[in-house]
């Protein structure tokens, strides 16, 4: 609890993330200068005990084992709120021998609940240094680090469990006062998230909400910022570099890209210097950095476990458990982390479901934000309809893999956390995180899109391409076939593939049913490459011909449903 | 004395854990999350017939997934 918070302020900007001996779980290392010695820090996954039940806690209990016990030592983060709970580990690791340092964080969230913890008796009854802190101000992480020299192991007799709860009934005893205190709106608030009608209500008044903000901030930052940025300075720019690229010369077509109607068209041309960095900046990014910031917020306060208690009984129908929501939410940023995520579900079963329904029905930011670009115009209708759409595959093709797969899929067992007022520190730190991580990665490849797509045009080498699938595409899901080059662009990257759409002036109907089946295609080359390293290639196989007839199947039945 | 299992206790109800069946696995969860024979538990709810279940464990919330709290056996007081 605040454990990373705790560790980003004992080390520097040193910080590496890598992933445990061949396994997924991931630990991060940090450097802390303590005088002139430098010390390695290791931020190691959560755990509540050094019994192993999941491999993230198999990770951190090997990791206690492997080296002499001289050498290491453990700064125990302990959540003050619920140090009943928190105290389990700590009496396994000095049963183990190591040397600990309690850590007791959250001070201040302790003082709202009510609790205040006698910090002498604490380390009397533990044998060890107990140190207050509340990370996110960064009080008392200066006694922390003093503290780290002397740190010393209390070895405890070993015992067995109930003796362990126990004992930590009477440590609770005797350290911790719990004045009582009024209901205050956050524990209302808690406790009407868990239950059934207040809890739906809550749920779905959050989704809205947090859906409406990621469309406003996005929209706002589109039109106030970027937008003015790209015609007011950028655009000047470009047409002085215009004449000087030379008007039919094969630069001036790749930088800048064909003129509409003889101007500069952001959208249309499809220049490197024109369409590329328009979508990336002024079409997606608005609409990374909102998502990210909500996403973030939900993350931070809490709502996500009550969410997946809440959708649990849903999701049981097609397959999945409470907490595969979270994959689900993650895909909507964007499929890469969506599938990766799902390392963190048990069943193999539930991680094929999931990441299936991932590529396939779930919507990245950047395709949403560039549905929106597409059909926005129209009315808001036709943009709900893209979503309702794929809201109705994916529980389908959900409900027909729940009843198809084999294997079991788990159940829940997890501790809802208390609401928590984000540190804005910690919100701001995973935003930027994010959007590098977006900037990075899906630069290059809008460029090299975009580029591929530049140079086919020039040498108008479509024509092959597109004659090759027309039937199909005009046949069955009534669209041109120039769209056909959308459709294989969509493999490869989902914003260029939707911005391909614009100069072809279909029909609103042609555009929906476009917009759906780029949705349902599979994802872009970069989930392909995820999937097939987190499920290997014969599920990745199976996926892509799912995939295949889902899209098939839904192009022609928008086509000859829809009038 | 009545033995309900957690499923079967009514939102809001007290009472002491008695039996705890499921692997060694799941008792090593249910371990250290301090769910274990003795222990006092509330029942906050449940969702649906057939839906997780919410309780309260000393200052925890957590959140058992139906077919998992049908293995906790309550005794119910009075």
């Amino acid at each position: 609890m605040g454990k990373s918070v705790v560790f980003s302020r004992l080390t520097g900007v040193q910080v590496i993330s890598s992933n445990y001996a061949g396994t997924t779980v991931e630990i991060m290392r940090g450097v802390l200068k303590l005088g002139d010695q430098e010390i390695e820090v290791i931020d190691l996954p959560g755990t509540y005990s050094l019994e192993p039940a999941s491999k993230a806690e198999e990770v951190v209990a090997s990791l206690l084992n492997e080296p002499a016990k001289e050498e290491i030592a453990v700064i125990n983060i302990v959540d003050s709120t619920n140090l009943e709970r928190n105290l389990y580990l700590t009496l396994q690791l000095l049963e183990a021998g190591l040397p600990v340092i309690v850590c007791l964080n959250m001070c201040d969230e302790a003082k709202h609940h009510g609790v205040s913890i006698e910090i002498d008796s604490l380390e009397k009854l533990l044998g060890v240094a107990v140190v207050p802190t509340c990370a996110i101000t960064g009080s008392g992480i200066k006694t922390l680090v003093e503290k780290i020299k002397d740190i010393k192991s209390k070895p405890r007799e070993k015992t067995s469990h109930r003796d362990r709860w126990q004992a930590i009934g009477s440590i609770i005893e005797q350290a911790q006062r719990l004045t009582h205190r009024h209901h205050s709106l956050r524990e209302v608030l808690e406790d009407a998230s868990v239950r059934p009608f207040s809890g739906a209500l809550i749920a779905i008044g959050v989704m809205l909400v947090s859906f409406e903000i990621v469309r406003f901030i996005g929209e706002n930052l589109i039109s106030r910022i970027a937008d003015p940025i790209f015609l007011n300075f950028y655009q000047p720019l470009l047409i002085k570099l215009s004449p000087i690229l030379g008007d039919e010369s094969f630069f001036h077509h790749l930088l800048i890209g064909d003129l509409i109607n003889g101007k500069i068209d952001f959208k249309q041309s499809l220049g490197l210097l024109t369409t590329a960095p328009y979508i990336e900046f002024a079409m997606v990014l608005p609409y990374i950095i909102s998502f990210y910031l909500v996403l973030g917020l939900l993350e931070d306060i809490g709502i996500l476990p009550r969410l997946a208690m809440l959708l649990d009984n849903l999701l049981h129908h097609i397959g999945l458990h409470g907490f595969a929501i979270i994959p689900v939410l993650l895909g909507l940023g964007c499929n890469v982390p969506g599938i990766l995520a799902t390392r963190n579900l048990e069943s193999r079963r539930e991680r094929f479901i999931a990441a299936t329904l991932i590529s396939i029905g779930v919507p990245c930011v950047a395709l949403q934000a560039m549905i929106f670009g597409l059909l926005g115009k129209f009315s808001g209708f036709y943009v709900a309809g893209v979503y309702l759409a794929l809201l109705v595959i994916w529980v389908v093709l959900g409900v027909i893999l729940n009843h198809t797969v084999k294997g079991y899929s788990p159940e829940l067992l997890v501790e809802i956390p208390p609401y928590r007022l984000p540190a804005l520190s910690t919100l701001y730190k995973k935003l930027s995180l994010r959007i590098k991580g977006f900037i990075i990665e899906a630069a290059p490849l809008v460029l090299l899109g975009v580029l591929i797509i530049n140079v086919l045009l020039y040498f108008k080498l479509f024509d092959l391409f597109t004659g090759l699938f027309a039937p199909v595409v005009k046949g069955l899901f009534g669209l041109p076939k120039e769209s056909v080059v959308a459709l294989v662009m969509g493999l490869f990257r989902k914003d260029v593939a939707v911005g391909m759409l614009m100069p072809l002036a279909l029909s609103i109907k042609q555009l929906f049913i476009a917009a759906v089946l780029l949705a349902v295609s599979f994802p872009c080359a970069a989930t392909f490459v995820v999937f097939l390293k987190e499920l290997g290639l014969k599920d990745l196989l199976k996926a892509v011909l799912i995939m295949s007839i889902v899209a098939l199947v839904t192009g022609t039945l928008l086509n000859f449903a829809i009038r | 004395m009545t033995k309900l299992s957690l499923n079967q206790m009514k939102g809001n109800q007290k009472g002491i854990i008695l039996e705890i069946s499921g692997g060694p696995g799941l008792q090593n969860k249910f371990m250290s999350m301090g769910i274990y024979k003795g222990r006092e538990i509330t029942k906050i709810s449940h969702i649906g017939l057939r839906g997780p279940v919410a309780i309260k464990v000393g200052r925890s919330v957590l959140v058992l997934g139906h077919g998992v709290a049908n293995k906790i056996v309550i005794e119910i007081h009075g």
